[in-house]
């Protein structure tokens, strides 16, 4: 079973774009949208879910007015400013101190400061984990809850249930749709992958972000591809990141124009390769064609991509 | 009309909005009106700001977080600070304390509770904070070192490094998670930019309930909106959000953005646009702050970085 990933360092090159076009070539695989933060796959692969499940990233605590006596040591201690005594409009400040879930990170320091036991610490739901049914296979996407932490913990669940389909269902390849950024829940899509696709834009911040993500996957040994996505906006930044990539230790993998199909796949809430026979389509085609024989090539061992060490 | 302070943060749940294009045009076009302004660039993870404003780095120190250290001669190995850690960062092997820095949060608990006060606190950086000023505004932006996660402790610093600017635009990452959080928390509004496509519109609604949550004013700039389908333009309609700017899907934008150009600078005629919606911007949110500073807090003095 191999894992490829598609990553991106700045947001918004067309990585969704991409991995569902990659979907209806894939053959027997199985969808991972990595991005709990800003899930989009679904929005163009019609999941029909059969499976939903809660996701406990950990616990919160929260203050027991009645036993509050508002002494305000936890308030002191809290690192992560989430306790503070609520301020009313008239600008009175009130007697109890109440913790904003919001910023709680669970680490549990107030309750075991508090000298009157009045803080409880339970586990609380930050987000949902689906697995759906779709045309192009099996797919495993979350909803991080609003304005939740442990991203990462989530992407390494959807990770791990689409093994586990992969391997009951004897598919051979896993797409997972990463998230932006060179953080902690990329990290975690990133981790123990077989190959690892750049989508970039040539423009100078698509430059200096593509930099950021291949030095993140030389950090953790995976072979990278990259691909310039509206690589004719500025054909001379093109060339520039292809030759930047290489110095890196990655290989370009192919060029795909700007067209406006892109935006109507998606209003029209599938991938480009289904609106009809297009150039744009047969240069995914090919990238997909790069991408497998790099695939393969990591499989044998042979032909495969060599990573500089970081 | 009251002199305050005014922090913006600009945002979005989808990435590539525009928000950065934004930003620094906003950044510009308030400095051209004589306010003070600051822009930061919170966009740890990937900061683009320095590409458009170009700016002369005048200082530069670490961002960093709080790591416990074990004082060898102190510690009897009893193990209270491998089971207090809410993060599996501490584990005690044969009496000898194990500290896995990568996970650790800082959160102080270790060496909070240590019965043999065996354990104090150190700084380790986690990424780099730069500050300095370009095309008439200050800049400051903090970088995530590479293979480090805590980006909330680097965009904590930056805003920490702020000054005292009359206005301050926050460029923040994409998504609504902690890094968001952190850099949207002590905002006095947010505008949130997004482009009216499917994934656009989808990530939008992520990213107002995300406001909703830390009970922020926002209000909407749609970039692109040519683009796509009106679905966007309904749904801020019946939620009642305010659309305070729109820009066209115009190549010309795409391109200077391409070669780091600034969208006001490189394209006037988008200028008086930018005009006209800092001024819908400025009323806003003004319209929308507390009628006197409420006295803050004792604990708004930042103790930590998370």
């Amino acid at each position: 079973m191999k894992e490829i990933v598609v990553i991106s360092g700045k947001g918004g090159t067309g990585k969704t774009s991409l991995t569902a076009a990659f979907a209806a070539m894939g053959g027997k695989q199985v969808l991972a949208d990595c991005d709990v933060d800003a899930a989009d796959l679904h929005l163009v692969l019609n999941p029909e879910i059969i499976r939903e499940d809660v996701f406990i990233g950990g616990s919160k605590a929260s203050i027991r007015e009645e036993d509050c006596t508002g002494c305000g040591l936890c308030v002191e201690h809290c690192r992560f400013r989430a306790i503070e005594y609520p301020v009313a409009a008239s600008g009175d400040r009130a007697d109890k101190p109440r913790i904003n879930p919001v910023f709680c990170e669970g680490c549990r320091v107030c309750v075991r400061i508090c000298p009157v036991e009045a803080i409880a610490f339970d586990p609380a739901e930050s987000g949902r984990l689906f697995v759906s049914r779709t045309p192009l296979g099996p797919m495993v996407h979350a909803c991080l809850g609003v304005a939740q932490g442990n991203s990462g913990k989530l992407v390494t669940l959807v990770r791990n249930e689409a093994r586990a389909i992969a391997e009951r269902e004897a598919c051979e390849l896993i797409i997972i749709d990463g998230p932006p950024g060179v953080g902690c829940p990329v990290i975690a899509s990133i981790t123990g992958a077989n190959l690892a696709l750049i989508v970039t834009e040539p423009t100078l911040s698509g430059h200096h972000d593509m930099q950021r993500a291949a030095e993140l996957t030389a950090h953790f040994l995976i072979p990278t591809l990259v691909c310039v996505n509206k690589w004719d906006i500025h054909p001379g930044m093109t060339e520039r990141i292809e030759k930047e990539a290489r110095d890196h230790g990655v290989i370009p993998a192919g060029r795909i124009r700007y067209d406006q199909l892109v935006t109507e796949a998606q209003v029209r809430r599938t991938n480009v390769l289904a609106c009809g026979d297009s150039p744009i389509g047969e240069e995914i085609k090919a990238l997909w064609r790069c991408i497998e024989g790099a695939l393969n090539g990591a499989r044998t061992g042979g032909a495969g991509l060599k990573t500089v060490p970081p | 009309m009251m002199d305050r302070p005014l922090k913006i943060a600009v945002a979005s749940g989808k990435g590539g909005t525009g928000k950065t294009t934004v930003a620094v045009s906003l950044a510009l076009t308030a400095a051209a009106t004589g306010k003070t302004v600051q822009y930061l660039d919170c966009d740890v993870e990937e900061p683009n700001g320095h590409i458009f404003l170009k700016p002369q780095i005048h200082s530069r120190f670490p961002a960093t977080v709080r790591l416990p250290e074990v004082i060898e001669k102190k510690c009897n190995g009893c193990g209270v600070c491998a089971d207090i850690c809410a993060y599996n960062a501490i584990a005690v092997v044969k009496e000898k304390v194990l500290i896995f820095p990568e996970l650790c949060r800082g959160c102080g608990a270790c060496s909070l509770f240590c019965p043999q006060g065996a354990l104090v606190e150190i700084s380790r950086p986690v990424g780099t904070v730069e500050i300095g000023a370009g095309a008439g505004v200050a800049f400051i932006r903090g970088v995530l070192s590479i293979g480090q996660i805590m980006s909330p402790a680097v965009i904590a610093a930056v805003k920490d490094a702020a000054g005292d600017q009359e206005i301050t635009l926050l460029d923040c990452p994409p998504g609504t998670s902690c890094p968001v959080i952190e850099a949207v928390r002590d905002a006095d509004a947010v505008l949130l930019v997004t482009e009216p496509t499917p994934f656009g519109l989808h990530d939008l609604t992520l990213a107002v309930e995300m406001t909703r949550a830390l009970e922020k004013p926002f209000c909407v700039v749609l970039n692109r909106f040519d683009l796509g389908d009106d679905k966007t333009v309904a749904y801020c309609r019946e939620e009642n959000i305010p659309i305070v700017l729109s820009i066209a899907d115009d190549r010309r934008i795409a391109e200077t953005y391409a070669r780091g150009e600034i969208l006001i600078e490189a394209l006037p005629s988008y200028a008086p646009v930018f005009t006209d919606a800092w001024e819908r911007i400025w009323t806003w949110c003004i319209g929308r702050m507390p009628e006197k500073e409420v006295p803050a807090p004792a604990n708004r003095e930042r103790t930590a970085t998370s």
